[in-house]
């Protein structure tokens, strides 16, 4: 049988740059992720609002960002505001930027969603009891809320994790990238390094994103009413 | 008479154009159970939903012990814990077990303490035979459960009156007995109710007064609900009584 090229990564530090490169892209998962909660709960519930105008705006800027491909916008924000606007953003910030906008959209929906899918009659039940507008909030409306959100905002976490891949596109040197590098840099020695090399890479973004999507499930039947 | 607990004065409720009660006005004493019944969109529940304040309201005025009962003001959240409401459906909170539902509010709004609470919540969960449920989510009772715990978190507010909005109307007929059963036994201990309903005969067994409303105005109301079901005196409540009998009609084809 062939070699599998997994040697190449235990010569010299090729492991440990490896899992830099997950650590790189972890972390612009991460903030990102952390922005787009943030900001994704206030745009929701300004979108279940009634105010029309601001739901035309968020709902333009909503399809705008799920017609448009993520590459393109780090193109746009990482080459084009350079050009543009003379700003000098690191390849860090520029998709930090993108992913948080990407993500911030997506929430806001999901948070739209979960509070116009609880029954008026819960907001009704809840006042008839007694309860002011505050309380009818926190123990009522809010935990329903949360329960239907938890799991699917744990399932835009693991999209946007996946899809800081692309992030090597504007240079950064994450996870794919070092596995690309190692590849390139092996390739006289260990010719078979790209099969061997990217099944780590597989497994790393698999431990990474299988325990969240766990929990997800496992939230989802807890919570299922 | 002065000795109303609850009193209605020339109420008007209008959704923009569309009147749903123009000028209804009526009284209800301590202890009184009030039966409203007529044909559906006669403003029966919403006539409910406006002695709650869950409505706002256009013109008159409604009074619990002589206090004004306004949507939006400072205070209507003490006004509505001396009004219990059950509505048809989907009113208990699925996050909460049973107990959670029932001391809720009497912990976090009226500041009671949690074990006098529970207490008291067991005690009438035993009454309705569903003490052994007191740990389930409301997912895992039935629609006749739901509606019978739904009464007693009413009911553990101490409220001075309770609002019946067809409680029964979104269940199966073999549910809907257990049901009525308990809210019997409350008009016979003496509790205020206001009760809109679409079951005749339970109508007839538990009423002091029936009211017959049409087009958000009360045609006609009797204090003899036996006399009132066998000999409607307006011509039409006996229109509205005889929809409920079924009687096979000529069909031609």
């Amino acid at each position: 049988m062939q070699s599998l090229g997994i040697d190449v990564l235990f010569k010299g530090k090729n492991f440990a740059r490896l899992l830099e490169g997950l650590w790189v892209a972890a972390r612009v998962s991460l903030i990102s992720s952390a922005v787009s909660i943030l900001l994704g709960i206030f745009m929701g519930i300004l979108m279940a609002g009634k105010n029309r105008i601001i739901q035309g705006i968020f709902r333009v800027y909503l399809e705008t960002v799920r017609i448009m491909p993520q590459m393109v916008l780090l193109f746009i924000v990482y080459f084009g505001t350079t050009r543009v606007f003379g700003w000098n953003l690191s390849a860090e910030y520029a998709a930090v930027i993108v992913f948080s906008f990407w993500g911030t959209a997506e929430m806001g929906d999901l948070v739209r969603g979960a509070l116009i899918s609880i029954p008026k009659i819960q907001y009704d039940s809840a006042r008839a009891l007694g309860m002011d507008e505050k309380s009818v909030f926190q123990y009522v409306i809010l935990p329903q809320t949360v329960r239907r959100l938890i799991p699917l905002s744990i399932n835009l976490i693991t999209r946007i994790i996946k899809t800081t891949s692309l992030i090597m596109m504007i240079g950064m040197v994450e996870v794919l990238k070092v596995a690309q590098q190692i590849i390139e840099a092996n390739r006289r020695t260990s010719p078979n390094a790209a099969f061997g090399v990217f099944a780590v890479v597989f497994l790393m973004y698999f431990i990474v994103c299988w325990p969240i999507g766990r929990a997800a499930a496992y939230l989802e039947k807890r919570w299922a009413e | 008479m002065d000795d109303a607990l609850l009193k209605i004065e020339h109420l008007r409720k209008a959704y923009g154009e569309h009147t749903v009660i123009r000028d209804l006005s009526l009284s209800v004493r301590k202890g009184e159970v009030i039966v409203i019944i007529g044909p559906s969109g006669c403003g029966k529940s919403t006539l409910l939903r406006c002695v709650n304040a869950l409505e706002s309201i256009q013109g008159g005025q409604i009074l619990l012990d002589g206090e004004p009962v306004l949507k939006n003001t400072k205070d209507i959240s003490l006004v509505r814990q001396k009004i219990g409401m059950v509505f048809q459906s989907y009113d208990l909170f699925p996050h909460k077990t049973v107990m959670e539902n029932i001391t809720l509010a009497p912990v976090k709004v009226q500041k009671r303490s949690k074990t006098e609470v529970q207490e008291e919540a067991a005690a009438l969960l035993e009454k309705i035979g569903l003490l052994d449920r007191r740990n389930d989510y409301p997912r895992q009772l039935s629609g006749g459960q739901k509606q019978r715990v739904a009464i007693v978190r009413a009911l553990c507010m101490h409220p001075e009156i309770m609002l019946l909005d067809e409680i029964t109307a979104a269940l199966d007929p073999e549910m809907v007995r257990e049901v009525l059963d308990v809210v019997l036994s409350l008009a016979r201990s003496g509790s205020t109710m206001l009760i809109v309903t679409h079951e005749m005969s339970f109508a007839k067994a538990i009423a002091d007064r029936v009211v017959f409303m049409e087009n958000g105005l009360i045609v006609e109301e009797s204090y003899e609900p036996e006399e009132f079901f066998a000999q409607p005196s307006t011509e039409r409540a006996k229109q509205f009584l005889q929809t409920f009998v079924y009687e096979p009609g000529e069909i031609t084809d």
